[in-house]
């Protein structure tokens, strides 16, 4: 099975963010960048499932800056067998635009399955993964937290709001993954020798125009100042009280 | 170009809420388009849901109702919407974000070659053109975008809308879904033990962190969910909880689990780290409980109370338990 991994470079999650001079994208400056956390899971799904076959390849694939390089080498390092990137300088957020222009990319190689985080944290769409199928014209499932293959079907589970839903698929598909699918496999000094001699292929984006453009973008309002009611069990007659008082009881 | 789509989402046979809420925010489009609110339902045995939503204010409800609908298909349910957005020319699809709506409307955005925004808190129509206001880095920046393509699609966060109410006689029309070959099957919905309130959808939301020392002491956590009555309230957890195996990841809230925004929030024993205070910063009222008296979620709770949780909790349990007796 050729299975295409999608992945996206992404400032470390415990950034405080701040906006840049343009007020539309934010201020890069000290701000320290890691693979999307979800996508660790489809890259580690990937080679499980290329391990549980015996066969097939894992090619990781981005659509972003140059030094998205250095993630891709990530990959290599972990297992994959080919990194793409396809280099832009836009900060890419725009869903319908970026599925189309990875939709465009998967058509010319070959691949039967692409492994997607549910959503990178940080334009925090989660609209790709079935974007994308849809523009393929693939099976897809989304935030699956559990997946096995047998005889060439794949079962999912996923979480929908106080139940689990269980979809069963064939390939071609689109999968994204969630946490709780799998624990990361992390590289180790001999995946990081063995990823400099892996093709890596790296040439422009055709990324098609936007559907949506950024107008703004704003810190949200700071919360208002709240209050210490008391210490210990003795001050809960006073959060009640100021809790009526607010109308939030 | 002018009318507005809403796709409602029925879970066994009755409406979900967050779909009234998207109602909502179709009928304030709507008002400046000066179009029509079409709600467009899929399934099998639709009849309670088009009747509540009959009443929900929108002019028009279309069932596409029938045997091969009766399990959610991405796939195929995308095509039979994306017709009948077409038919009904619709300026606008939105849709409720939760786990079908994330799955379902960029699909039928994909079928119509449009732009979609995804978790919006904010819907628009100004200038001739659709805005949409969206969380971004996990609630650390708010973004706000203008549709280039149309129709606009948008998914809109559940507890940021009120539910519809108030309308009634909508016109009625009842479509028989088209067979065809499905990419991907639901084989089968497996209820989560003791029918738990969505976390997303809960109207109280109480979280714990490490400051609960141990797993089994979230029963005190527990305990105070259940005090409010049952569907209220739902059980959080911190990232710290989860990565150490005390709580499912289900339970997560904060940049790479959940982002709830409840009427009211308690953060017992959560420091409030700045992935946590992302997922939950834009509840109405938050509580934070908490030992140390500089722990950062102090800064964002509006009524704190500095002390051990395994002291106050119970005592919060109790008063609260009386209080919802009373009513």
């Amino acid at each position: 099975m050729d299975i295409v991994v999608c992945i996206k470079r992404v400032p470390a999650t415990d950034t405080a963010i701040k906006i840049a001079a343009d007020g539309k994208s934010i201020d890069l400056t000290g701000v320290q960048f890691e693979l999307n956390a979800y996508d660790e899971f489809a890259l580690e799904q990937a080679l499980r499932i290329k391990e549980q076959l015996g066969a097939g390849s894992v090619t990781a694939v981005t659509i972003g800056s140059k030094e998205a390089q250095k993630e891709l080498r990530d990959t290599l390092a972990r297992g994959a067998d080919k990194a793409v990137l396809l280099t832009t300088d836009q900060w890419v957020s725009d869903g319908a635009s970026t599925a189309q222009a990875l939709a465009d990319w998967i058509k010319t190689v070959p691949c039967s399955l692409v492994l997607c985080g549910r959503q990178a944290v940080d334009s925090d769409n989660n609209q790709l993964p079935s974007n994308l199928a849809t523009r393929l014209g693939f099976a897809c499932v989304t935030e699956v937290s559990k997946l096995t293959l047998a005889d060439g079907v794949f079962t999912a589970e996923r979480d929908i709001e106080g139940a689990r839903e269980i979809v069963t698929c064939k390939t071609p598909a689109v999968i994204s993954c969630h946490k709780g699918l799998n624990e990361p496999r992390y590289a180790n000094l001999k995946g990081i020798m063995a990823a400099k001699k892996k093709p890596f292929e790296e040439k422009a984006a055709t990324l098609p125009p936007r559907a949506t453009e950024i107008v703004s973008l704003t810190l949200p309002p700071a919360r208002a100042a709240g209050r210490i009611v008391g210490n210990g069990a003795e001050a809960v007659p006073a959060l009640i009280a100021a809790l009526r008082d607010s109308k939030a009881l | 170009m002018s009318n507005i789509v809403v796709v409602a989402e029925v879970r066994g046979s009755s409406l979900k809420r967050p779909s009234l809420e998207a109602v909502t925010g179709a009928l304030q489009l709507a008002n400046a388009t000066k179009g029509k609110v079409i709600a467009v339902v899929c399934g099998s045995g639709l009849d309670n849901a088009c009747a509540e939503l009959g009443k929900s204010g929108a002019h028009k409800v279309v069932a596409i109702d029938g045997a091969p609908f009766a399990n959610y298909s991405g796939d195929a349910w995308a095509k039979a919407i994306a017709e009948q957005c077409k038919s009904n020319n619709a300026a606008a699809v939105l849709m409720a974000h939760t786990a079908m709506g994330k799955d379902l409307l960029p699909r039928v955005s994909a079928l119509l070659d449009t732009c979609i925004v995804t978790d919006a808190i904010a819907v628009a129509h100004e200038g001739g053109a659709f805005t949409a206001k969206r969380p971004v880095f996990g609630g650390k920046a708010t973004m706000t975008l203008r549709a280039v393509k149309s129709p606009f699609c948008a998914t809109l966060r559940p507890n940021n809308f009120p539910a519809a109410s108030g309308g009634g006689g909508a016109e009625m029309q009842k479509v028989a879904p088209p067979a065809g070959d499905l990419l991907a099957v639901v084989k089968e919905i497996v209820a989560a033990a003791g029918g738990k309130t969505p976390l997303q959808e809960a109207k109280v939301v109480v979280s714990g962190g490490r400051g609960m020392k141990e797993p089994q002491f979230f029963k005190l956590i527990e305990d105070l969910a259940a005090a409010f009555g049952p569907g209220v309230a739902a059980v959080g957890a911190s990232r710290a909880v989860v990565d150490a195996g005390w709580r499912p990841h289900s339970e997560q809230v904060g940049q790479t689990g959940k982002v709830v925004s409840p009427p009211l929030y308690f953060a017992i024993g959560i420091s409030g780290a700045i992935q946590h205070l992302a997922g939950m910063r834009t509840a109405r009222t938050i509580v934070a409980i908490n030992k140390d008296p500089d722990a950062p979620i102090f800064k964002v709770a509006d009524f704190g109370i500095v002390g051990d949780a395994f002291e106050v909790v119970p005592a919060l349990t109790k008063a609260i338990a009386e209080l919802v007796a009373h009513k």
